[in-house]
């Protein structure tokens, strides 16, 4: 219902027609994940009017709060698959690498070494050093060996679970009549204080949010301003023509998930300082395949990535309600949320298929009108 | 062909993340919509809030443990309730949320099923002084309006260990636990001590299927049974399993390898297939429901309890079941052990 037709299309802008073609895509995907929702909650007899109205209704602040600080550390995790996707590496391994990271961090936090924010410091940078270290394993491996880094991140996902558990229970603090294991907690000088986005309990959001805008800067103009954006980019685009171009494909590799290790790293961080101040038997599991996810949905994009994060986060938020107040199953939030991801994956096919064609029609037409001697494509486009 | 496998590397992703995001939450279909009101005559305007951990009722475990002493009290006192059920992987605000979703609803009491939600009933108790709440398995919070429901897991695992050791006949047994946390470390320690105190050079191979964050060892059967097979492999002829859904696997080992197995939690002679029933020797009983009954017979009776209180041997909150009668011969023995923890003349470790 976004896209126009090709009759129409061709006389205008090729601009508005890419624009209208971006835009089309994750509104045709949107509009297909909601019937196809709508569809599973008719099978399952359950009342679709509700649930619609349940989902979309207004957030309270203290759900707001919730939405945004989720969705930091969604963005997070989404910014470090991205880095791997624009090379074209499958980095799976988000979820390993935050999790060794959040531990080593809650450690040397917990220890405070350092006075005040310069012991924080020294945690994000401890984070980002493991994360950057667990995933450049797969890639020292990839760039060297040539082992897929699908296989390692995956099997590297596993020895970080095993690693840490072991590690947890030597350096966790018993706390008496409770059954969850946890690190020594960061003291209260070192925590990044919430900003308080209205009254009541639990309107606060994590100051983290303001690192994390940064880190989607940082990577925006890493991709888009750098040399080394270029080379990644172009890495990824065809490594046969960036070896042509001079570019080292192994450098690129092990930098490439480096920085999306040391991204990854961070994915705990709000969670850390923001929240949980320790790290322990129920820290958020699985963040990286959500992220995995919201990559997909965002394109890559920082602010695609943005806005996927908010979606899921917001998802996730009405599980809650659906449950207690409409009484329906929470799964009906995972299906939307696996709905959603394959309509974007397939509108994007569709729509970059039907420019395909739309491009290919024009340039028919131009080739079809030039043997006749009249005019050329861009006089074309003018006139007509 | 480069664009078609980006293709599929984007499905995979897709598929990937699908699963990530949906499992451990198979079975939940609609419990929460079926929300019993007056059963049987009686009625009260109490409205109970049931927040289950991963696996929600119908986990066949502990979760469907605290739903039947809910069930109970519903249809003994006539009042209604709404459930939810924590997924995995959630945030810890989504079950700071699930609690307040209640608090606000005008839900009490509201009760926790699992220590998994102790640091969010810790900050929603606070919030929400006038409501009341329960936490099972979880005795750290201090405040007039918690409830902590807790188990002497270590004394009922104490009398099934020493149950193995009595009929084992190879002097050699074993123990799959299903995710190594300190809870499930009581069972083994207190099956160990049981075992000992019958026959002191019983040999015990211990197990655990995963490690946290990763819960999985609590559902997965193809875990359960591959851990119980080795052990029978090696010489051991009976499991003791304290593992939730992964027990069915352990249950068909032992099948399997004719040997004998124990189950956890609630009477699983009663509720294993049938096909299996007769390799369960007996079960280690954690009445999670009479705990809950218990909690919603004082909070009709008008007074919300406070503070902790543990369900132990002396009170039946844990103990070891019958049916089947393949411990009949050695119930005398058992029941001498059972009196001398509840006169303290044996304590029983809670750390292995």
């Amino acid at each position: 219902m976004n896209t126009v037709t090709p009759t129409r299309a061709t006389r205008t802008d090729p601009r508005l027609v890419t624009l209208v073609l971006r835009l089309g895509a994750p509104a045709l995907a949107l509009v297909a994940a909601f019937a196809i929702t709508s569809l599973v909650l008719v099978l399952a007899g359950d009342p679709v009017g509700e649930v619609w109205s349940t989902i979309l209704s207004v957030p309270e602040t203290r759900n707001l709060a919730n939405i945004i600080n989720n969705a930091t550390v969604l963005y997070l995790s989404g910014v470090a698959v991205a880095i791997g996707f624009r090379m074209n590496l499958f980095n799976i391994g988000v979820d390993g690498q935050y999790r060794t990271a959040a531990f080593v961090a809650a450690v040397v936090a917990g220890e405070a070494w350092l006075p005040g924010f310069l012991n924080t410091l020294l945690a994000l940078m401890a984070a980002m050093a493991v994360g950057a270290a667990w995933a450049g394993i797969a890639g020292v491996l990839r760039a060297t060996r040539g082992v897929s880094e699908v296989i390692s991140t995956i099997m590297l996902n596993f020895i970080s679970i095993s690693v840490v558990a072991y590690l947890l229970r030597k350096a966790a603090v018993a706390e008496p009549g409770s059954n969850s294991l946890n690190t020594k907690e960061v003291p209260e000088g070192s925590r990044i204080p919430n900003l308080s986005i209205g009254d009541g309990p639990s309107t606060e959001v994590y100051g983290f949010v303001v690192i994390a805008a940064l880190v989607g800067l940082a990577y925006w103009f890493m991709l888009n301003r750098t040399r080394f954006g270029f080379d990644l980019r172009a890495t990824g685009q065809s490594s046969t023509a960036a070896i042509a171009s001079g570019i080292s494909v192994k450098k690129m590799t092990i930098s490439a998930m480096l920085i999306s290790g040391a991204v990854a790293g961070l994915v705990g961080m709000p969670i850390l300082f923001g929240s949980s101040f320790t790290y322990g038997s129920t820290f958020q599991p699985g963040l990286g395949f959500a992220g995995i996810a919201i990559a997909l949905l965002g394109r890559n994009h920082p602010i695609g990535i943005a806005l996927g994060a908010l979606l899921f986060a917001f998802l996730d938020e009405q599980s809650n309600p659906l449950q207690i107040l409409v009484g329906v199953s929470p799964d009906i939030v995972n299906i939307t949320q696996g709905v959603i991801v394959l309509t974007v994956v397939v509108s994007y096919e569709l729509v970059r298929r039907y420019g395909v064609r739309l491009e290919q029609h024009a340039v028919a037409r131009a080739l079809a009108a030039e043997p006749a001697g009249r005019r050329d494509t861009s006089e074309k486009e003018v006139s007509a | 062909m480069r664009r078609s496998n980006k293709l599929a590397a984007l499905f995979t992703a897709g598929i990937l993340s699908l699963a990530a995001t949906s499992c451990g939450s198979d079975d939940s279909g609609g419990t929460a919509s079926d929300d019993a009101s007056g059963g049987s005559g009686a009625s009260s305007d109490i409205k109970v809030g049931m927040a289950y951990d991963v696996g929600g009722r119908g986990d066949q475990s502990f979760n469907d443990s605290a739903a039947a002493g809910l069930d109970q009290a519903i249809e003994e006192f006539g009042m209604t309730s709404d459930e939810a059920e924590a997924e995995d992987g959630e945030a810890e605000s989504a079950r700071e949320e699930r609690l307040r979703t209640f608090a606000e609803a005008g839900y009490d009491p509201v009760i926790a099923v699992g220590f998994a939600y102790a640091p969010a009933l810790t900050k929603v108790s606070a919030e929400y002084p006038d409501v009341h709440f329960a936490i099972i398995d979880d005795s750290s919070i201090e405040a007039e309006n918690v409830a902590g429901l807790v188990f002497a897991e270590e004394q009922g695992s104490f009398l099934v260990g020493a149950a193995a050791a009595l009929k084992s006949e190879s002097g050699q047994i074993g123990f799959v636990g299903g995710v190594e946390t300190p809870l499930i470390q009581k069972f083994e320690a207190g099956y160990a001590a049981g075992a000992e105190a019958v026959n002191p050079d019983i040999q015990i191979d211990s197990t655990y299927l995963t490690q946290v964050p990763d819960f999985s060892g609590f559902g997965d059967p193809a875990k359960g049974k591959t851990a119980a097979q080795g052990m029978f492999d090696g010489g051991a002829d009976i499991v003791y399993h304290a593992a939730g859904g992964s027990g069915g696997g352990v249950f068909e080992a032992a099948s399997e390898a004719g040997a004998l197995a124990i189950g956890v939690d609630s009477d699983q002679f009663e509720t294993a297939d049938p096909s299996v029933q007769d390799v369960i020797m007996t079960s280690m009983l954690k009445n999670v429901d009479v705990a809950v009954l218990e909690y919603l017979t004082e909070v009709d009776g008008g007074t919300f309890p406070s503070g902790t209180t543990t369900y132990d041997l002396a009170v039946d909150g844990v103990g070891y079941s019958t049916s089947g009668g393949q411990v009949d011969d050695i119930a005398d023995q058992l029941d001498e052990f059972k009196q001398q923890i509840i006169d303290g003349e044996i304590t029983v470790p809670t750390t292995p």
